[in-house]
């Protein structure tokens, strides 16, 4: 079977910081997989990597056994952002932004289509936004937000989806209810890779899990990666104290 | 006086008329362009393209070539002029874009002073609304519709790319190409606008509408009526009031932006000043003890 994602050998550089270093991974469809590490330890080069979103300096990155270019095209590669990326005040319904998953199957104005009214309303249910696809997005609480981005990947059709810490400001309960999608949407046969330092979550989320330190230091069921030995050489030695874990 | 007399008066007059329509269009472009520009923070970036077109304008003068044409290139050289200042990292954006853009402005007056031509730097820096020809009319007409037209087919696109770039790329569009659209457009504006009000207020036509119509909705399709609307109100307005009270044009059509603004900025049902001190108030009683 082809790979969702292969990773073979790649390297980032930003100037002088070494982001990513000879880093190789493989995902298959159909599953979720959690890429832990502190900050600074490239995740989010990763995900931004697989989109296409940075240039690698070496390596080569292949979707559904294609460039990134290809696969962007087909509309296969969702992006759901950091929350901190996003301008919350910005003049769009929540059912705007999902209908910007919509944006590449369109004629050049982006008229939408009785199908594309279909699959947006549709993505709506599926992440329980339905009675609020009018409201300006900002109005959101920050669990539906990303489940309103979410949404847009589903109206999308993305095999592909990335998430660059989708649990960072969200509630408990919201927290469940988006780790539910996402193993929904994986048991759909879509690939799933999630970037997070919220280790509490990884158990529930992720068939596999990453730790990322510039290069991956451990891959395999979050059993066998998330032991006190291999977290305390991804995050140094604040293993013991942090509630987080 | 006849009240009706006091708008169909300054009708009688060929310049009066010209003068309207001229700055109506361009009023209502640069409120259009403006939408996306405060929604992306590029209003700084406003400021510079519109001051940088000034060398080109004035060589396109020269050799005889569409004002536009200038524009457009410098306007171009202007944010690839940043850029490279800025990327090496030691001078930050903000001080790439005031560098750049007015020592471009200083080379058109320069340009200016050595041009043997009618140009006048007074209406091109403060602009000539009362002056503008036929000719002058035709090409802001055909410069409008042109950008009028890219910006409403294109405008989900450029909506998406000040939203959120990266899901611009990741479905396979270019945000590279939406934002030099985007450029391009401000360019092209810059020279519309540059007639009615002048080359210094210029940036005032490209962020005063679509600020103060973010101030009145949450939604995009709202703002992209609003704000043509008061903008076209206040050219209409502005030109009225300057030719009774006998005071420059271009300046009373900013001055009226300015005061609908401030009242937005005060007033607006959900964003104004007072409303949010009213919302405060009721907040502060409602979980009172």
């Amino acid at each position: 079977m082809t790979a969702a994602i292969a990773i073979d050998a790649l390297s980032v550089r930003y100037g002088d910081v070494i982001a990513l270093d000879d880093v190789h991974l493989e995902l298959q469809p159909g599953r979720v997989c959690a890429l832990i590490g502190m900050n600074g330890s490239g995740k989010s080069t990763l995900l931004k990597s697989v989109v296409g979103l940075v240039r690698p300096t070496g390596g080569t990155v292949l979707v559904d056994g294609e460039s990134p270019a290809r696969a962007r095209r087909r509309g296969a590669i969702a992006y759901v952002p950091q929350s901190e990326e996003v301008d919350w005040r910005f003049p769009v319904s929540v059912r705007d932004v999902v209908m910007m998953g919509r944006y590449g199957r369109q004629g050049l104005t982006r008229r939408p289509r009785a199908e594309d009214r279909a699959a947006v309303a549709e993505a709506l249910a599926r992440v329980d936004l339905a009675d609020l696809a009018d409201r300006q997005i900002g109005r959101l609480s920050g669990g539906q937000r990303k489940r309103a981005f979410v949404a847009r990947g589903i109206a999308q059709d993305a095999g592909i989806l990335l998430l660059d810490e989708p649990f960072a400001g969200v509630d408990k309960p919201s927290e469940a209810t988006i780790v539910r999608l996402l193993r929904d949407l994986a048991a759909e046969g879509r690939t799933v890779l999630v970037t997070t330092h919220d280790l509490a979550a990884v158990g529930a989320l992720a068939d596999e899990a990453v730790l990322l330190l510039q290069r991956v230091l451990v891959h395999g069921t979050p059993a066998e990666v998330l032991t006190p030995e291999n977290l305390s050489r991804a995050f140094g030695l604040e293993t013991d104290g942090k509630g987080a874990l | 006086m006849n009240p009706l007399d006091f708008l169909l008066e300054p009708l009688g007059y060929d310049f009066m008329v010209r003068a309207l329509v001229t700055s109506v269009l361009a009023a209502v472009v640069c409120a259009l362009l403006s939408c996306w520009l405060v929604l992306i923070g590029w209003s700084l970036m406003g400021d510079a393209v519109s001051h940088a077109v000034l060398p080109g304008v004035v060589l396109a003068y020269v050799v005889g070539a569409p004002f536009a044409l200038g524009a457009i290139i410098f306007g171009v050289l202007a944010v690839v002029l940043i850029g490279a200042v800025r990327s090496p990292g030691r001078i930050k954006e903000d001080a790439a874009i005031g560098i750049v853009f007015t020592v471009l402005f200083a080379l058109g007056l320069v340009l200016i002073s050595v041009t043997p031509s009618q140009t006048d730097l007074a209406h091109i820096v403060f602009g000539n609304i009362l002056g503008v020809s036929t000719a002058d009319l035709v090409q802001v007409a055909i410069l409008a519709v042109v950008a009028i037209a890219v910006l409403l087919v294109k405008r989900r696109d450029l909506t998406l790319y000040a939203f959120d770039p990266t899901h611009a790329h990741a479905i396979g569009l270019s945000p590279r190409l939406l934002g030099a659209i985007l450029l391009g457009l401000l360019a092209v504006t810059a020279v519309v606008a540059l007639q009615v009000v002048g080359v210094v207020l210029v940036v005032a036509l490209l962020i005063i509408p679509g600020a103060t119509a973010f101030l009145l909705t949450e939604r995009f399709g709202r703002m992209l009526v609003i704000a043509p609307v008061t903008a076209a109100g206040s050219a209409v307005t502005g030109i009225y009031l300057s030719y009774w009270l006998d005071v420059a044009s271009g300046g009373m059509i900013v001055l009226v932006q300015g005061v609908l603004f401030a009242i937005a900025f005060l007033f607006a049902p959900r964003f104004g000043v007072v409303s949010r001190l009213v919302g405060a108030g009721r907040s502060r009683a409602a979980t009172a003890p």
